[in-house]
């Protein structure tokens, strides 16, 4: 990783996304829709706002949806 | 009743079944613990690297005490599910969240939970690319300062799982506490640092732009 990209990394983990979020309770109730969503490109971020900046500045909740998005994927395959 | 579960849409389907007496509410009581063990199994797998000291067969006990325990959520909050999604992708969430806390905390088992800023002096050996140099080493001096500001539980918070990379599960089992008040303890520390910088007229986003 270059120190740029370090640093931008280590600023983001401790300023996080700076932009209105859902809290991790609204996040997991919505999580099945929103990867469904995305899995189908159907407005997944415009859908439900406030999704994506709460996975960028909550590393178990981006684990989640990630898992799930490729459970998801998987079985479609 | 075979004719009304193929007619019915899936979702419909998977509700009545599991609210239904006798044999068909096991039957289908035990298919939806079998989806769970697979998806419990799938996220175990891929988080297989964080536990090397983990033989096969404590993998698959971890992955039936996370079906076992999402089956408990599922049937709990059968009424909550609104049709949105398929009912085995709402389903499933409830099995991987299961198996990744599982995992997480098994992979920190023992291991002291860092609270100081151990990662700090990553960033600053990081560097900063030429002519950032000074407002760098200007923004990351009143980052300190304004952590150091920051409220007891808003530090912890900040340093364990924003620095120190400790999971968020791991840290809320050891403080008595729960994933989303700890988010919150993050959300708010992480506002007021970004208040706080701002105030001094500093750049608050990442790469070097101004945030609105």
């Amino acid at each position: 990783m270059k120190p740029d990209d370090k640093r931008d990394a280590v600023l983001g983990r401790v300023l996080g996304p700076g932009e209105p979020e859902l809290t991790c309770e609204q996040c997991f109730e919505e999580l099945d829709r929103y990867v469904e969503l995305t899995v189908a490109g159907d407005g997944a971020d415009a859908r439900i706002p406030g999704m994506r900046a709460h996975l960028d500045g909550c590393p178990a909740c981006a684990e989640d949806f990630a898992s799930l998005r490729d459970l998801v994927t998987q079985e479609g395959d | 009743m075979a004719t009304a579960l193929m007619t019915a849409p899936p979702e419909i389907s998977w509700v009545d079944r599991l609210r239904s007496e006798g044999a068909e509410g096991q039957a289908a009581v035990a298919e939806l613990h079998a989806l769970l063990l697979k998806a419990a199994r799938f996220e175990i797998g891929r988080r297989g690297a964080q536990l090397p000291h983990l033989r096969g067969g404590d993998q698959e006990d971890l992955a039936q005490q996370a079906a076992d325990d999402a089956l408990m959520a599922v049937l709990r909050k059968l009424d909550e599910f609104r049709g949105e999604s398929r009912f085995t992708t709402w389903a499933y969430k409830f099995a991987l969240l299961e198996a990744a806390v599982k995992v997480r905390k098994r992979a920190w088992q023992g291991r002291e939970i860092p609270l100081e800023d151990e990662a700090w002096s990553a960033l600053a050996d990081a560097g900063a690319p030429a002519g950032r140099v000074a407002e760098d080493a200007e923004l990351l001096a009143a980052l300190r300062e304004e952590i150091e500001r920051l409220g007891e539980r808003q530090r912890e918070v900040l340093v364990a799982v924003a620095l120190n990379g400790v999971p968020i599960d791991v840290l809320a089992e050891r403080l008595g506490s729960t994933r989303g008040a700890l988010y919150k303890n993050l959300h708010d520390a992480r506002r007021n640092l970004r208040a706080a910088l701002a105030a001094r007229g500093l750049r608050v986003g990442t790469g070097g732009e101004e945030e609105a």
